[in-house]
């Protein structure tokens, strides 16, 4: 791995290069996951309702979720008679994977990425990696040979086929004013580039994409599946949709996919939109090591602003109904998506 | 209801941000509760801001005519039976006999009474529906808002005599009726 060997200035073999690879993806995911489920899941949205949230558990309840962990490893692991065992089996771990690999693309720091000198087609990858989590999770409604279970997978794949589309095309308005989707060159641009001749604050592309920036926050708050688009879940009718058969261990993963998910993609949004690991270029010299150490944190603090956003949103709104939901993303998303692609490129050429 | 002029429509949108509002300041009410800006000048309380009780360590104090447990004032029992065949679940036994007392005034006759042997109230059973309570004739049965009493073993729900004696201190005096009311207010037997 480039980035160690570079960072240390160590020659490793490659067997200790995969397991620094492992346990840094492990971090990369659990880190933010973890974060967002005690900081918005159990934190922000108990103040919200005038509650304190978990208390006992370590200092202010900030060991809880490893308590949670325990519960749900210690639970019996059922299988439902009728359910197709292989597909009901492998779901959960297909959904967590393509989260995993999600942040394969993700850029940490000058020297930190997790293939060298950063993923070439990057932000390609990274959405075509995620979308395959939808297959999971109508492999966990077909085979759990539920109704509920049924219902909620199908309306999972409806809605993330649905808000895949102007996901892409929100990120593709970036990727033309960028010029790459090499992820680090994303964030190389933003940080280095300039608004008007100002270049003071780089040109973060929330102020330059701010309508891409919305129409891809809304179709990520819908391909996560949270509050105002949780239709596949929605538990007063579905149960917990394609998660009402699974139990223990297989539904810790899918509480995990979810929330490493939110991370994944807070990951990308802040990479894209708000610069991602670096500051602006005018306050630092981004290439020193510094960089290396810093880049993480100051990325795991954009990805907290984005995901705060994500559950502010999430605990505030009520559930749309299915076809609002479908209306509101091929007649309004996906054209306004289209004009934003057409209004960057036009403005791209004219300056 | 007639249709509102076009002109006083809210513009769209504006309920998503008010609701994110109302969110907001709930979340600031319970971080740093108070009035005002000067608030948030002090440290982040949300102990104080929130409107729940961690409830092992700070009690809620609850209201006075709460239906906790039952309490018994032995001496006005009359083994009756009226509770035990007015209760729905069955959980209240009563055993009794009859005992001969002295006469009231010198000279008398010699009077029988009816005393309590058994009076348990099989808790795991009762669903708090209070008509013993209201059946009783002869104000020996009580509400108690005590709630404290859980055990880790089924069996021991089931309160006997003396423990349900040793509620009746528990007891509150009944508050005065409202305004206008001729029902005289009933006093707890201490």
């Amino acid at each position: 791995m480039s980035a160690v060997s570079n960072v240390m200035a160590l020659e490793l073999a490659y067997w200790q290069v995969s397991i620094l690879r492992t346990l840094g993806i492990l971090a990369a995911v659990l880190l933010p996951a973890g974060t967002f489920v005690y900081l918005f899941l159990f934190k922000m949205v108990s103040f919200m309702q005038s509650r304190l949230g978990p208390m006992e558990a370590g200092p202010f309840g900030s060991l809880q979720l490893l308590a949670e962990v325990g519960k749900w490893l210690q639970k019996e692991d059922v299988t439902p008679a009728r359910a197709d065992r292989v597909l009901f089996k492998i779901a959960p771990y297909l959904v967590v994977t393509t989260v995993l690999l999600v942040y394969l693309a993700v850029p940490f720091g000058p020297d930190l990425t997790f293939v060298g000198g950063g993923f070439t087609a990057g932000i390609f990858y990274a959405v075509a990696i995620a979308s395959i989590s939808t297959l999971g999770v109508i492999f966990a409604g077909w085979a759990s040979a539920n109704k509920y279970s049924l219902i909620g997978g199908l309306r999972a794949g409806g809605q993330l086929v649905a808000y895949e589309l102007p996901l892409i095309l929100a990120v593709v308005g970036v990727i033309i004013q960028a010029g790459t989707m090499n992820m680090q060159g994303i964030v190389a641009a933003q940080a280095t580039g300039s608004i008007f001749g100002f270049d003071l604050l780089g040109n973060p592309y929330v102020l330059t994409q701010g309508l891409g920036f919305l129409i891809f926050m809304i179709a990520v708050q819908a391909e996560l599946a949270q509050t105002p688009f949780d239709m596949p879940v929605a538990e007063a009718e579905l149960v917990t949709g394609y998660m009402t058969e699974y139990t223990g261990m297989r539904f810790l993963l899918f509480f995990i996919g979810e929330f490493a998910a939110a991370g994944s993609f807070a990951a990308i949004g802040a990479t894209l939109f708000l610069g991602g690991w670096a500051v602006p270029e005018a306050w630092a010299d981004l290439d020193s090591n510094l960089f290396n150490l810093l880049g993480p944190i100051i990325l795991l603090v954009k990805m907290c602003l984005l995901g705060g956003l994500i559950f502010f949103i999430r605990f505030t709104f009520p559930r749309l109904r299915e076809d609002q939901l479908q209306r509101f993303a091929w007649t309004i998303l996906i054209p306004a998506s289209l004009f934003n692609i057409l209004a960057t490129t036009i403005l791209k050429v004219a300056f | 209801m007639a249709p509102k002029p076009k002109g006083s429509r809210p513009t769209k949108g504006t309920g998503l941000l008010k609701g994110m509002a109302v969110t907001f300041n709930e979340l600031t009410q319970t971080m740093w509760p108070g009035e005002g800006v000067s608030r948030f000048k002090q440290r982040p309380s949300p102990a104080k801001g929130a409107a729940t009780v961690q409830y092992p360590h700070e009690k809620e104090a609850p209201a006075p005519r709460a239906r906790g447990v039952i309490a018994l004032k032995e001496e006005n029992c009359t083994v009756c039976m009226l509770c035990v065949r007015s209760c729905p679940d069955w959980c209240i036994y009563i055993e009794g006999h009859k005992e001969k007392a002295p006469p009231r005034r010198p000279g008398g006759k010699e009077r029988t009474v009816s005393a309590l042997d058994r009076f348990d109230i099989d808790y795991s059973l009762c669903m708090y529906c209070g008509i013993c309570v209201e059946v009783c004739p002869f104000e020996a049965i009580f509400w108690s808002p005590e709630y404290e009493y859980s055990e880790p073993r089924i069996a021991d729900l089931l309160h006997d005599k003396d423990r349900l004696v040793e509620w009746m201190e528990t007891v509150p005096d009944f508050e005065p009726y409202e305004a206008g009311s001729d029902a005289k207010v009933k006093k707890v037997p201490r």
